[in-house]
């Protein structure tokens, strides 16, 4: 099979390289990989799925992961599970901060990414990206106040200091928006890492460039390799996986296709998985540019848990 | 960093009783498997206090009626194996009776009152449950088989201030999600267990109620009478019709009534295997839904901790309620250089324990509350000896009749062991060592549940230290189950999701608005 050609809606190429270029020089073309890890390994399956821009055009290769490679995913997302929930919380935030920096240098290829494969007019693009480097500003931000928000001290009948605070769940499976190929997987990823969660992420299967080019800032955020792990591939295929694995402690489901939901969430029961969902039909029709409906301390506190502890008062 | 309060729970006075002197202070030398040598006299809490009615119909829109079904069951006393009363079976139809006339309460009168009103017949409820507080305390000992002791001084005062608590967050709750505004869900299907009947359906009620929700109650079946006599509580209240609904029935009609379309929440304790089949039968509805599941909580016992109180503590955490405790302390995990020591002691105390009669002042250690749950008990108790572990059981003398066990203890036990693994919900308690802490967390987190854990140590950093690596729900550093309204209880991992009690516990109840 033809390599695909990498095209923006206006018909450019989509490689910074190219788009700099000198004309009739040939580009040097990205190969789209997962990132598990920290590492960006091909799937085990050594399968691809072709990703088509929004005019319909190819645009490249994208692995389609496979069951072992979500198990592959799961375990180095729980081995850096406690290294980044034991963080301070304002270091986590400062990492998160760096997301945002590192993605706002990279923001002209990320919008021709989003531009092609969303269809979007250059400004829209641009907008897109806008609001996801501040929506990863905003959540770095909650990162030394939500348990200020959300914990509390228990004023209880007896003497004993009582008080609760959140932690964070643990694995969160990440079944990111499909039609919002950077926004929406950002507006539901960063919630869940702000609150010391590591993910495992089921990119947009239609636009996964974006989610892949993510993982690329990620990479170089000093986010610690498997505290973020994305698969790219099958929505079908691999939904039932992530929901079913044992050791993924919550599913966020923005992203899961509305007849699958049903499955999601019986399967999520095999180990009591926290299941976060949209109101019914809200996913499809949400509107991840407004910042009152798209960024919620709620959509944190979605993946914690509260704790308390008990303990006398005496001498 | 231990109270008076803690070194004061159940200590008796045994010097002066057993006439030894205080010669012994590490062993009395009981808990080598002979009866204590001294004799109680019996001190029976009256019955006469409750006056049973033949038989129950069910609680809806306000009144008792008799189930469509047709068909009654009875319950018993299981310290005496005999009937207590007939109760409604509810079948389908008397289901959808209830949501509907719940749902109309929500439209009608409930939904729309304000706060202030709503708070009103709560703090009247909570009044008239302390009012009638020996009644509850004497029907609940006789329904479930726990110590009056337990039922007088834990459950109903707790009941009681559940409601307290809760009435006062009706007009309030402006205040209480900041830049939100909380609505009621609307019906919700609340479905608890039977080891704290009333506590649970106050857990339940009293926040669904402050929020603005109308409920229908399904106590479990072995226990159906203490929410039965609630009822009366909310006719006396005058609590418009249909806001609180209890039907009574098997596991199939709760099943019914989580998956009926117009419940909007549900609510369930019990154990984690019921939890995951209701949680599979409401996927893809758009429920709200709470879940608190099982436990197999580790207590933890540093070498440092003031032993006495350890003891106290240790013997609390897996014998009150006879064990039948979801945050039950059922694993003992004791620090290595103190394991023989320790050992000895809590044998000693284990001597001691009044195991009989429920409704008895002096009774520690009740009745199992059922057939099914005994038999439970004695097969995992079958299973800890076929294991390889190590039994005691003092040498108490058991009622001829009722469903009674001995308090049990399990030493040598391997991490692996069934008992030190599935959770027993009964007076047996699987006693682990480790050396380090990171092996004290190790083992403790080893489980898949994760509701409530326990830590003693004098050392004040070590007790946050492990407070934050234990995943568990709920942590009692140098005490142990300790339940308050104003503080949230519920678990990680598979002992469910969702918060009750405190301003978390309000969270359950509500749906928020931006404002």
């Amino acid at each position: 099979m033809p390599r695909p050609r990498q095209a923006t809606p206006g018909g450019g190429p989509v490689d910074a390289s190219a788009a700099v270029g000198t004309p009739g020089r040939i580009a040097v073309r990205k190969t789209y990989k997962l990132y598990i890890g920290g590492a960006f390994p091909r799937s085990e399956s050594g399968r691809s799925y072709v990703v088509k821009g929004a005019d319909g055009s190819p645009l490249a290769n994208a692995v389609r992961g496979s069951r072992k490679d979500v198990r592959d995913a799961v375990r180095a997302a729980r081995a850096a599970f406690a290294g980044w929930e034991a963080r301070t919380a304002v270091n986590r935030g400062q990492i998160l901060y760096r997301v945002a920096e590192l993605l706002e240098g990279r923001r002209e290829q990320f919008e021709a990414e989003v531009g092609a494969a969303e269809g979007l007019a250059p400004a829209e693009a641009r907008a897109q990206v806008d609001r996801a480097v501040d929506r990863w500003v905003w959540y770095a931000g909650w990162a030394d106040k939500i348990s200020q928000v959300l914990g509390t001290v228990n004023p209880v009948a007896g003497s004993y200091f009582d008080f609760t605070i959140p932690e964070a769940t643990g694995v969160v499976g990440v079944v990111a928006p499909e039609t919002s190929s950077l926004l929406g997987l950002v507006s539901r990823l960063a919630p869940v890492l702000v609150g010391g969660n590591v993910a495992v992420v089921l990119a947009s299967e239609g636009r996964p460039l974006p989610a892949v080019t993510l993982s690329e800032v990620l990479a170089t955020s000093d986010v610690p390799g498997g505290v973020v792990n994305i698969i790219t591939g099958l929505r079908r295929e691999l939904v039932p996986h992530l929901a079913a694995h044992m050791d993924v402690n919550a599913i966020d489901a923005w992203g899961v296709p509305p007849d699958l939901i049903v499955s999601v969430e019986e399967a999520a029961m095999d180990n009591v998985k926290r299941v976060a969902r949209p109101p019914r039909g809200a996913a499809e029709r949400f509107d991840w540019l407004d910042d009152r409906a798209a960024q919620r301390p709620e959509w944190i506190a979605a993946f914690l848990e509260m704790k308390t502890v008990w303990h006398p008062i005496g001498v | 960093m231990t109270s008076k309060r803690d070194q004061m729970v159940t200590q008796r006075p045994r010097s002066e009783s057993v006439g030894r002197g205080t010669a012994s202070p590490s062993s009395w030398g009981f808990g080598d498997g002979q009866a204590v040598p001294w004799e109680y006299a019996p001190a029976p809490e009256s019955r006469d206090v409750v006056k049973l009615q033949a038989r129950y119909g069910l609680f809806v829109g306000g009144k008792e009626v008799a189930p469509r079904s047709g068909q009654w069951f009875t319950t018993i006393d299981p310290a005496t194996e005999e009937p207590l009363a007939e109760v409604a079976k509810a079948g389908l139809a008397d289901v959808e009776d209830a949501v509907a006339v719940a749902r109309r309460a929500f439209r009608r009168s409930w939904g729309g009152m304000p706060g202030r009103e709503r708070a009103k017949y709560l703090f009247r409820i909570a009044r008239i449950l302390q009012e009638r507080s020996r009644e509850f305390a004497v029907l609940e000992t006789l329904d479930t088989g726990k110590p009056i002791k337990e039922s007088r001084d834990v459950d109903i005062p707790l009941v009681a201030a559940h409601f307290w608590y809760y009435a006062g967050w009706a007009d309030k709750l402006d205040y209480a999600f900041p830049g939100r505004t909380a609505q009621p869900l609307g019906v919700a299907a609340q479905i608890i267990p039977w080891n704290f009947p009333l506590l649970m359906l106050a857990w339940k009620i009293a926040p669904a109620l402050a929020a603005g929700n109308t409920v229908v109650l399904k106590p479990a079946s072995p226990t159906p009478l203490s929410a039965l006599l609630f009822a009366d509580v909310c006719r006396q209240a005058d609590l418009p019709p249909g806001v609180v609904n209890i039907i009574t029935g098997p596991g199939e009609i709760g099943l019914a009534l989580v998956k009926h379309p117009d419940v909007d929440k549900v609510a369930f304790t019990g154990s984690t295997a019921v939890g995951k089949e209701i949680g599979r039968a409401i996927a893809g509805q758009g429920k709200a839904l709470t879940l608190e599941l099982g436990g197999k909580a580790a207590n933890i016992v540093f070498d440092d901790a003031p032993l006495d109180q350890a003891i106290e503590g240790i013997v609390n955490g897996i014998f009150f309620n006879q064990g039948e405790v979801c945050c039950a302390g059922s694993r003992l995990l004791v620090q290595e250089s103190i394991a023989e020591p320790l050992i000895e002691k809590l044998k000693d105390r284990l001597a001691t324990l009044r195991v009989g009669d429920p409704l008895d002042k002096n009774t520690d250690v009740g009745a199992i509350n059922n057939a099914a749950q005994l038999a439970k008990i004695e097969a995992l108790i079958e299973a800890g000896v076929a294991e390889g572990a190590e039994l005691y059981q003092p040498a108490c003398e058991l009622p001829a009749r009722g469903y009674f066990v001995r308090p049990t203890l399990f030493t040598n036990v391997a991490q692996s062991h069934r008992i030190a693994q599935e959770e027993i919900f009964g007076p047996v308690l699987a006693v682990l060592t480790f050396r380090t802490p990171d092996e004290a967390v190790e083992k403790a987190n080893n489980t898949p549940y994760g509701l409530s854990a326990g830590i003693w140590t004098e050392k004040g950093s070590r007790i946050l230290k492990m407070a934050k690596e234990l995943r568990a729900g709920v942590v009692w550093g140098n005490t142990f189950n300790r339940f308050d309204p104003t503080s949230p209880f519920g678990g990680y991992k598979e002992s469910g999701f969702g918060r009750e009690g405190g301003l978390h516990g309000l969270l359950a109840y509500v749906r928020l608005e931006d404002r």
